[in-house]
């Protein structure tokens, strides 16, 4: 009977380290066993298996890097910008090489052999160093040095054998020639197939998209589907969970200001603590000031703030915000603000979340404003961005603050948003902002559309800006249809004796 | 014509690992007569040789001297391919 024959579901897994991929994996990859990575071209294969050793080390556990296609030294040098001092490793016997590159000089093929020098240079390796954890990288390039495919597979599936008996957990990456389709081009799928893992690199809408999935975990579980990863210097591989994360976020009925008093008042005493509140209104119709006002109600209150910007660089926010009263300055050297303005182009959306994040843990902010989202819709597929609103969003709802996100609607007067579809449903209230045309003037309107765990006013207000700020008025009385887009007066009969009652009762 | 400097990498006392040396002796003696220096290395006895030597597939037959450095895979039962690895003329009749 086979070691593992009668063994029930649930194998032990090896957690590795890779930020997010434990999440999807439910645990790591399955202990001393090898899993199968495929990938395209440019897929970032080397980075995965490099990136495996390289946590495996920071916790304790040697490696051993099989390398078909690389020398070592190349390895050494590619690696070094993702942060891992390889060299230091194989000084400290931390990491061992086990360099099956091609040679340089002209070889030969006189009769019969098979490659039982690499399965004992692969054990001789492991004992060296104590490893648990190995990596074969590519396996493809042995199939180019080699044309008896028969002794290869041989070898392979011995080398599987050898790592199962030495307590192993090995991945072994392999080249598939596209995206979706068949694992990998070199039947190896048949003795590691138990366990596969497909990294992709794809092209959509003239934007490079990196996914990882795990397509099978022979008895044991995983998340299924594909999920987004990044690759970042001085970090490696960044995998990002999505709708892996749990939303076990509590809740709570503890009230924040949201830096303007009337709209605390609107929203029933201001936003709950632990809440997404999304802004959204047409442009230049004070989503920029609400965020900035969020910014300042915190600090008053001696809260961390931290404002990320995409649409106006340091200075513009700075100038806005002196000429609403507020002093940014002045926060910031009281350290109870941050700000971080960059360019929606500069990075993948992946990239923004995950320096979003470590941003964010780095500050540690008590409220946070987002301004604005809906910027970074143009450097996006429509699929990408509804990928990074939900993961900012479980990020920040795992941290239990306040946060206040603004978008951008593309008409005028009404309208709304990619970011609205996308996000409505898991913000927890949405404040709308119009422009309302009354008598050939152009006014403002506020409006608290919804407001999770909390009464708040159904009235439109108007609203008007000026150096101490935003100033809510009165609700609009005789206008109908502001939310459409298309503002109507309207006096319907006897509506000024109702409206004269009203102002007098 | 210089002096030859031989390494053969074989895994074990295997039946390949003899044939390979037996190929290989026999070569030597009727084309290289005194103008070799001959060294069988067991994988298994000495890993960080092959290690060193980034033996993939044994046997393997190292040639260090003359240069150029030359590798030559299989139990070299095909003689004429080993004479091209080596860069010998065959003055000799040898018959595999």
């Amino acid at each position: 009977m086979p070691d593992d024959g009668g063994r029930p579901v649930g194998l032990a897994k090896e957690p590795t380290g890779i930020p997010g991929l434990d999440t999807i994996t439910l645990g790591g990859l399955p202990k001393a066993r090898t899993t199968l990575v495929t990938g395209t071209a440019g897929s970032a294969k080397t980075v995965f298996a490099a990136q495996f050793l390289a946590e495996g080390i920071r916790r304790g556990v040697p490696g051993v890097f099989v390398s078909f296609e690389e020398t070592p030294e190349d390895i050494r040098n590619n690696m070094r910008g993702l942060g891992w001092e390889i060299d230091a490793w194989e000084d400290e016997g931390k990491w061992a090489f086990v360099d099956a590159s091609p040679r340089p000089e002209e070889t030969f093929i006189a009769g019969r052999y098979d490659l039982g020098a690499l399965l004992v240079r692969i054990e001789n390796a492991v004992e060296r160093v104590g490893a648990s954890r190995a990596a074969i990288d590519s396996i493809g390039a042995i199939f180019m040095q080699f044309s008896d495919t028969a002794v290869i597979r041989q070898v392979l599936l011995r080398i599987n054998v050898a790592f199962k008996r030495l307590g192993v957990t090995a991945i072994m990456t392999a080249e598939s020639v596209t995206d979706y389709g068949e694992v990998s081009r070199f039947g190896v799928e048949e003795f590691v197939a138990d366990n596969v893992i497909i990294l992709r690199n794809i092209l959509e809408d003239e934007k490079r998209r990196r996914t990882i999935e795990t397509l099978k975990f022979r008895g044991t579980s995983h998340q299924k589907g594909e999920y987004p990863f990044t690759v970042i210097p001085g970090e490696g591989i960044v995998v990002i969970p999505l709708s892996a994360m749990e939303l076990k976020q509590g809740s709570t009925n503890v009230r924040i200001p949201s830096g303007n008093e009337n709209l605390d008042e609107m929203c029933g005493g201001g936003f709950l603590r632990d809440s997404i509140v999304l802004v959204t209104g047409a442009t230049g119709c004070g989503k920029t000031l609400m965020a900035t006002e969020f910014m300042a109600g915190g600090a008053r209150e001696g809260e961390r703030c931290m404002l990320f910007a995409f649409e106006e660089s340091r200075e513009q926010l700075f100038r806005n915000a002196n000429g609403w009263g507020v002093e940014f300055g002045q926060m910031e050297r009281d350290g109870l603000l941050r700000i971080d303005c960059m360019y929606p182009e500069v990075a993948s959306l992946e990239d923004h979340l995950v320096r979003m994040r470590r941003a964010i843990e780095e500050f540690e902010p008590d409220r946070i404003a987002v301004d604005s989202l809906s910027a970074l819709e143009r450097v996006s597929t429509v699929k990408s961005y509804r990928e990074f609103v939900l993961g900012l969003t479980c990020s920040v709802k795992q941290l239990q603050v306040g946060a206040l996100f603004t978008a951008t609607t593309p008409s005028l007067l009404g309208g709304t948003s990619v970011t609205d579809a996308h996000i409505s449903t898991i913000t927890d209230a949405i404040i709308l902002l119009r422009y309302v045309e009354v008598l050939g003037e152009m006014r403002r309107g506020v409006a608290v559309l919804k407001m999770r765990g909390s009464m708040h006013e159904k009235e439109i207000r108007e609203f008007r800006i000026d150096a101490e700020g935003m100033h809510i008025g009165n609700a609009f009385r005789n206008v109908t249809g502001i939310l459409s887009g298309s503002p109507q007066q309207y006096v319907p009969y006897g509506d000024l004796k109702r409206a004269d009652r009203m102002f007098t009762g | 014509m210089g002096h030859y400097t031989l390494k053969l990498y074989v895994t074990g006392n295997t039946a390949r690992a003899e044939r390979a040396i037996r190929n290989l002796r026999r070569i030597c003696e009727i084309e290289l007569q005194g103008r070799y220096e001959m060294r069988v290395i067991d994988v298994l006895e000495r890993p960080q040789l092959a290690e060193d030597d980034r033996i993939l597939a044994t046997p393997t037959l190292i040639k260090r001297l003359p240069p150029p450095l030359r590798r030559i895979i299989g139990d070299l039962s095909d003689v004429e391919e080993v004479l091209l690895g080596l860069d010998i003329q065959p003055l000799g009749e040898i018959s595999a």
